[in-house]
């Protein structure tokens, strides 16, 4: 696993770019365990300061400071992306392999219901979902509602996957041997889907994080959850940019610019280790 | 059954599949609510001073019927579905007593001509750079424009529409930044007003353009570099046909079918990118209709524009589906 790491950073400049990315915009999230105000607390500071030694990004108008609201915000907004990665995986792992192994009636089923979903506009549903909630809705409802949504493209690609597999030799021996269909989709086939899981997950995980920015900047979620959308949503509400406030604006969106590039690009070049033929073809054969 | 007509009939039922579990899922949703759309709206009429306990609960009544929650969980399904149908989703409340569906078919001309141009330049300028780029790899210049490309695909729309309005609308402020049309200009087939029907729908345009490009660029690429190896391929370099007709016959053409099928794939996604892009430079689309519906407390406006939109997609990707077996030959004689 570190050897993979150290020469994915050696020889991969979009690896190696990505990673320090992610890295940083992920301790810079961290950070705010040692916040020295809780992130919810407003007008504790003098609104409308601009950047300076004491608060290196100003602060906003609500008397909060930009710095520290970034860093809970980045937080919580990754926490909801990797909330709707793990909990739309699930899903597509488990329709794509059922799918592709079983065949027959069940695949047609399944993969009809997938299409179908796909045909659905998200955006629209959600914004359904959140008016008929309003104010029961909270962020882990908004996490399971988008990964009910965002399954569907991934579970057509595991399916193709599990369908090579099911007809190598070591699935008839698994069958022969007397494994049931669970124990051969979990310990026989997992593993050799496991690279897909893992690439997908990195474009899911950037899909939900841009979910996030998208509905909390126009205030469908907790508002008071202080998040990336969310910080753009107040500063809109609060005009500053006629206001000439634009480290309320400008720093979360370098901010969110930064992390959906580092993940971008630890994407593609993970995508490109899984997939040896690209490999061969920056190596130049 | 010949192949066609086997491929029309498959077609037709996912179709209908796609508007009957649509519209369905639209109907749960509503029912999940823990909250009452009755008394919601109730309370935001009440809200500015007292109001007469029995005009209240005569208003109560009439909202049960307008918003068809009378009678069993069963009769309200059906009821819902001959709304749909009928396409009569009542009064909109935020702009009584206007019906919502006028106000939709009115918000639709500016979401469908918004949408078409700008899925045809995305779709067309991404395939094309992508296809070129994964043909000459080596270019440099294509090289740049693939990494600009590739940088903005993973930002969502609104970071981008945001940033293009700063841009455009405040630090060099050469383009409108809201609306559809300059506000005093008449709708005339008149130079003034297409000239400023064009600026308008500049910024939200760029905004999906910038958006949509990256996906078809990087798909595109990778299937070019894919195809490019292909034995047909190699033959033909090898019997001297010219680079250009290996591009365009052999490999784009090849290419393209899978694209074809992503770009029907992809519309509900790049609805929803409209949604927010048109909110964003108040543009009086769908996308508006709805998010201003969401804010007003509208409940028939928000449940009609979300219905009509999945019935929009659904039918512009049978559009797509009816357009596919022109280009792929297999589906006409398979």
């Amino acid at each position: 696993m570190f050897k993979i790491l150290r020469d994915l950073l050696r020889y991969n400049r979009e690896f190696a770019i990505g990673f320090v990315l992610t890295l940083g915009v992920f301790l810079f999230a961290l950070a705010h365990f040692w916040a020295p105000m809780p992130d919810s607390a407003i007008y504790l500071l003098p609104p409308d300061m601009p950047p300076s030694a004491q608060y290196w990004f100003g602060t906003t108008s609500r008397g909060q400071d930009v710095l520290w609201q970034m860093s809970s915000a980045i937080w919580n907004t990754m926490l909801f992306g990797i909330t709707v990665t793990i909990l739309s995986r699930l899903l597509a792992v488990a329709v794509g392999m059922i799918s592709g192994y079983l065949g027959g009636k069940w695949d047609e089923a399944l993969m009809t219901l997938n299409d179908t979903m796909i045909a659905l506009p998200n955006i629209p549903i959600l914004l359904l979902v959140y008016f008929v909630m309003r104010d029961s809705m909270s962020w882990p409802v908004l996490a399971a509602t988008a990964a009910l949504l965002g399954w569907n493209y991934d579970a057509r690609l595991i399916r193709s996957v599990t369908l090579s597999l099911r007809n190598r030799e070591f699935t008839r021996h698994a069958v022969f041997a007397g494994m049931s269909v669970p124990q051969i989709l979990i310990r026989q086939h997992l593993p050799y889907v496991m690279p897909v899981i893992f690439f997908t997950a990195m474009n899911n995980l950037i899909w939900a994080i841009g979910l996030e920015v998208t509905l909390s900047v126009l205030g469908f979620s907790d508002i008071n959850r202080p998040t990336i959308g969310g910080m753009i949503y107040w500063a809109n509400q609060h005009q500053a940019i006629i206001a000439g406030i634009w480290w309320w604006i400008v720093f979360p969106i370098i901010a969110i610019v930064l992390l959906f590039l580092g993940l971008f690009l630890l994407a593609i070049s993970v995508n490109e280790y899984i997939d040896p033929r690209s490999r061969l073809s920056r190596m130049g054969a | 059954m010949d192949g066609f007509a086997k491929y029309l009939v498959r077609r037709l039922f996912q179709f209908f599949l796609v508007i009957f579990l649509g519209v369905s899922l639209a109907f749960v949703i509503t029912k999940l609510s823990p909250v009452d759309p009755v008394e919601q709206s109730v309370s935001l009429m009440t809200n500015f001073g007292a109001t007469d306990p029995r005009a209240v609960e005569l208003m109560r009544e009439a909202l049960q019927e307008l918003y068809g929650l009378k009678g069993s969980m069963i009769e309200q399904y059906v009821g819902f579905w001959g709304r749909v149908v009928q396409g009569d989703f009542g009064p909109s409340l935020s702009s009584f007593p206007t019906p919502v569906m006028s106000l939709i078919m009115s918000a639709l001309p500016w979401t469908v001509g918004l949408l078409t141009l700008a899925l045809i330049i995305t779709w067309t300028l991404g395939n094309l750079l992508g296809a070129l780029a994964g043909y000459y790899r080596n270019n440099t210049l294509l090289k740049l424009s693939g990494a600009a490309i590739m940088a903005l695909h993973p930002v969502p729309a609104y970071i981008i529409g945001l940033v293009l309005l700063l841009a455009f609308g405040f630090i060099w402020p050469v383009l409108p930044i809201s609306g559809g049309a300059q506000m005093n200009l008449q709708p005339a087939f008149s130079f003034d007003y297409i000239r400023s029907l064009i600026l308008h729908g500049t910024l939200p345009a760029l905004t999906l353009v910038l958006v949509g490009i990256g996906s078809w660029f990087i798909s595109m690429r990778s299937l070019v570099s894919n195809i490019v190896t292909d034995d047909h391929v190699v033959y033909a370099e090898l019997g001297g046909v010219k680079s250009s007709k290996i591009f365009s016959q052999y490999v784009a053409r090849n290419a393209l079918l899978p694209q074809l099928t992503g770009l029907a794939l992809s519309l509900g996604n790049v609805f929803g990118g409209a949604v927010i892009t048109e909110f964003l430079f108040n543009y009086p689309g769908v996308g508006r209709l709805l998010i201003q519906g969401i804010y007003r407390g509208d409940y028939s406006l928000v449940l009609g524009v979300t219905t009509m939109s999945i019935v929009a997609v659904a039918v512009a990707v049978f559009i797509i589906d009816l357009i596919y077996p022109l280009i792929d030959p297999r589906v006409r004689h398979g």
